[in-house]
């Protein structure tokens, strides 16, 4: 019964450690640190999808969703899947992955909340054991069917672009191309893709029929069924919207940060500091988190250990809502 | 006259809005008060303040002559407050005798337990359930419960909140009987819809709305009083008698 | 008097069951007994006051590392390391209740959560001391009481129930008397009970804090006996599982815990043999537990056949 397996290792592949190693020793502390806020920024923008999806969740259905890493995992699983399947040209299989993996992980969530959540009345308490079960069952499936092996997904472009720095040597200033200071392009396409995913939601929450429901429902859910919305409905296609953009999340970090079973612990933790930090049901604040989390993770991560990151992290959410619970949870759950 | 419960500019308020603006009230020692008027007017919210389930924005609680403003609402049984929720809420997984015994261990312990537990019970009818499951007791016994730890806990100050909301009209008299039997031993202050109750039992009747004191006097006083009759009997009081 | 006789017959029978097991179930029970210690710990908390905690692994912890240290580096003994152990394991939980008990509900499960993956990442970066990831495997001085050696299957076997029997008979007196009454009314209506006179908060602590030494028993008892300490036992899994163990023996009935950590051990140790994915039992269980069945298997018995069962 000892633990192999946990949810909540945090053994996810960083596949990054090269900053921390060898990186620190050839570079001065400004590249160093630019590098640390690219990385930073790739981070939040992942985290920011990510953390929208769980905050939409508890903002409409008041679910603490603790499957929720559990389905971005399996996003990035699916998309290794689907590269696989289709070959040819990288580009094709990600395309496809990009998506599909997502449709296929929110119709599997909307399933599962009709086929256990529903049931439980989403009772608050026996929803977070359920959503615990949930975990439990994807990522075994998961680790049956897929192994315990960790794979990349080969991203469709990733040329490497070195990054100038000016210096002041012995010349005066001048400008200098540090040993492996750059970054490369599928990276800053990861902030890009990401950024308009977000707005695209928010857009779809702000403009649309479907976003008005939502906003509605998440208001006042009595009201919302008196008006005749079908909140059974509404909250099956919730709960799948919100674990469809931690799979999104998932598939455009995949090729940077491989797939692997256990990969689910990082961002459900983060996602939760961003929640909870950035303030419940506001977007704006979710963003606004997860660019703070994010880059404040990556220079953690690299000038400390991530280990020391992730305490603090964890710190953070616990005294948050100790000292602030009328924040996220604030009214006490019948 | 001796004042049990002093209020002195007892006030709360609400995300700007007042539910209480700065209520005076007296209380003497063994009286039966009512507390009446419409929803809204800020009746649960004062009582809330007495029993120390509300903090109040601005004022004072003295109680026999001890300011109990900063004491939690448990320190505030303790020194011999009752309070019984409007909402039944007897323990419902518990056995009736466990209900009034939790009720009652604050103050005994032992064989004088039994005993306590056996009188409270025996005074609100209740003596031959004792070894049921509340919860499996009609709504009109959950409601003689609720009083029966009132009791137990030997209060000098008992509040009721509401108490005979949904019962029927046999199980009203019934209640009545027992506060009029109380009444003499121990202070009650009773927040009531039922006027035909309120007249019947009440020595002084405190008339509350939006957030103030509107009048307060014996019940013929009341009955009288113009203001009353305008903003809370006049026409509705048929309504709120139901 | 039934319900103390039906306690007493469990743990007699626990010891007729050490002169005729098999040593291979003979061992899996003497493990069983440990973390059925820990489920008593655990249902103290959750079963009996209601709350729902998600990071009891940080009290199983801090009860087998106490213990641990102190035998690796202070040179203790098995009775020394037990009671630093559970000393440890209580004041981290009186700690930890103050800051938890200040949030219900959700909230309270999310901050025990948190605090305890903090609790297990500390494990892993203060390597030096912990042993890290890896853990290490006890000395076997501190496997020694007095001069009896408890890594030996029979004296294991019979410090594992002595340790639950302690853990069961105190629990059994803890929910009889009037502070368990009181933690049950807690459960059902905490404002009532309140206004009843009753400081729920210090109640409430009082819990936490012997539901963390209970379940530092068990940790310490844990490394003792077994031998070995190490952080995987401080992950967000060993929270699961007495919530796991208690939900499916019965929450809130005092056998609870070891029925349901009997069944699920057996289940996850058959389930080990065709899979390596055997924690899939437990998400299963999970989900049909909250599903079909809240109660628990003495939950419906006390249900159906005995309703004063405590």
């Amino acid at each position: 019964m000892t633990g192999a397996s946990s949810w909540a290792g945090w053994s996810s592949c960083r596949n990054e450690p090269f900053l921390h190693d060898r990186g620190a020793a050839l570079m001065e502390f400004g590249p160093h640190l630019t590098l640390a806020l690219i990385e930073g920024a790739v981070t939040a923008a992942v985290l920011a999808l990510t953390a929208s999806g769980l905050s939409l969740v508890f903002g409409v259905m008041r679910v603490v969703n603790i499957a929720h890493g559990a389905f971005f995992m399996l996003g990035a699983v699916l998309a290794w899947w689907i590269a696989q399947a289709i070959g040819g040209h990288p580009a094709w299989g990600f395309g496809a992955a990009l998506i599909a993996a997502p449709l296929m992980v929110g119709a599997l969530a909307a399933a599962a909340d009709a086929a256990v959540l529903r049931r439980l009345a989403h009772d608050p308490e026996r929803t977070i054991v359920a959503t615990i079960g949930l975990l439990y069952i994807i990522e075994q499936v998961t680790l049956m069917t897929y192994g315990p092996e960790a794979r990349p997904v080969v991203a469709p472009f990733n040329a490497r672009i070195a990054l100038p720095w000016i210096e002041r040597g012995a010349e005066g200033w001048q400008v200098i191309w540090p040993w492996g200071f750059g970054t490369t392009t599928y990276k800053l396409a990861v902030i890009g893709a990401a950024m308009a995913m977000v707005a695209g939601l928010w857009l779809f929450l702000a403009r649309t029929r479907a976003g008005l429901v939502l906003r509605a429902t998440q208001a006042d859910r009595e009201m919302a069924t008196a008006f005749g919305i079908p909140v059974a409905k509404v909250y099956a296609l919730t709960f799948g919207l919100g674990a469809g953009l931690a799979a999104l999340a998932a598939v455009l970090i995949v090729p940077i940060r491989q797939a692997h079973y256990l990969m689910g612990g990082d961002p459900l933790l983060l996602s939760f500091v961003v929640v909870i930090i950035g303030g419940l049901g506001s977007l704006p604040g979710t963003l606004l988190a997860a660019v703070l989390i994010g880059l404040s993770d990556g220079i953690i991560s690299v000038f400390f250990s991530p280990t020391l990151a992730k305490i603090v992290a964890t710190l953070m959410v616990a005294l948050v809502l100790v000292f602030r619970p009328q924040g996220l949870f604030g009214s006490r759950p019948a | 006259m001796t004042a049990l419960l002093q209020l002195r500019g007892l006030g709360r308020d609400f995300a700007g809005l007042r539910a209480v603006d700065a209520v005076d009230l007296d209380l003497a020692k063994g009286e039966v008060r009512a507390l009446i008027g419409p929803n809204g007017a800020g009746k649960t919210t004062l009582v809330g303040m007495i029993a120390g389930r509300i903090a109040p924005s601005r004022g004072r609680v003295i109680f026999e002559g001890r300011d109990i403003t900063r004491l939690p609402a448990h320190r505030r049984m303790r020194l011999g407050m009752a309070y019984t929720f409007q909402i039944t809420s007897v323990f419902a997984g518990l056995s009736v005798a466990e209900n009034v015994a939790l009720a009652a261990r604050r103050r005994v312990r032992g064989a004088a337990l039994a005993e306590a537990v056996a009188a409270a019970l025996g005074r609100v009818g209740l003596g031959d359930r004792a070894g049921q499951v509340a919860g499996d007791l009609a709504y009109g016994h959950q409601r003689l419960l609720e009083i029966a730890m009132g009791i137990a806990q030997r209060p000098r100050l008992l509040i009721l909140d509401e108490p005979t909301q949904g019962l029927a009209e046999g199980e009203i008299e019934g209640f009545a009987r027992l506060v009029r039997d109380l009444a003499g031993e121990v202070t009650i202050l009773l927040i009531e819809h039922n006027m035909d109750v309120v007249m019947a039992l009440a020595e002084r009747i405190t008339v509350m709305e939006a957030g103030r004191v509107l009048a307060e006097g014996t019940p013929a006083e009341i009955h009288a009083n113009r203001a009353v009759q305008a903003a809370y009997l006049g026409g509705a009081g048929d309504a709120a008698a139901g | 008097m039934r319900a103390l006789a039906l306690h007493l017959g469990l743990l007699a029978g626990l010891l007729a069951l050490h002169f005729v097991l098999p040593a291979y179930h003979h061992g899996n029970l003497a493990r069983v007994m440990v973390l059925a210690s820990y489920g008593v710990g655990y249902n103290l908390l959750f079963g009996y006051a209601g709350l729902l905690s998600l990071g009891h692994a940080l009290f199983f912890a801090a009860g087998m590392y106490g213990a641990g240290l102190m035998v690796q580096h202070g040179g203790l003994g098995a009775a020394g390391a037990f009671v630093v152990g559970v000393v440890v394991a209580a004041g981290v939980a009186a700690a930890l209740a103050l800051l938890a008990l200040r949030t219900v509900g959700v909230g309270f499960m999310i901050v025990t959560l948190m605090f305890a993956q903090a609790g297990y990442l500390a494990i892993l970066h203060f390597s030096e001391i912990t042993g890290g990831d890896e853990g290490f495997v006890l000395p076997q001085a501190g496997r020694m009481l007095g001069s009896v050696d408890l890594s030996t299957p029979d004296a294991r076997y019979l410090a594992a129930l002595a340790l639950f029997s302690v853990c069961l008979l105190v629990s059994l007196a803890l929910v009889r008397a009037p502070f368990g009454r009181v933690l049950v009314a807690i459960r059902e209506n905490e404002e009532r009970v309140r206004m009843l006179g009753y400081d729920t908060q210090a109640t409430k602590w009082v819990a936490m804090v012997l539901s963390g030494a209970i379940s530092g028993a068990a940790g310490a008892g844990y490394a003792i006996l077994f031998g070995y300490v190490g952080a995987s036992f401080a992950e967000a899994q060993y929270s699961i599982l007495p919530l796991l163990w208690v939900l499916l023996g019965g929450a809130g009935t005092v056998l609870g815990p070891f029925i349901g950590a009997l069944f699920m051990f057996y289940l996850i140790d058959l389930a080990s043999g065709v899979t390596s994915a055997h924690m899939l039992i437990a998400g299963v269980a999970l989900v049909v537990l909250t599903l079909f069945a809240p109660q628990g298997i003495m939950g419906e018995v006390r249900r159906r056949l005995w309703r004063g069962l405590p």
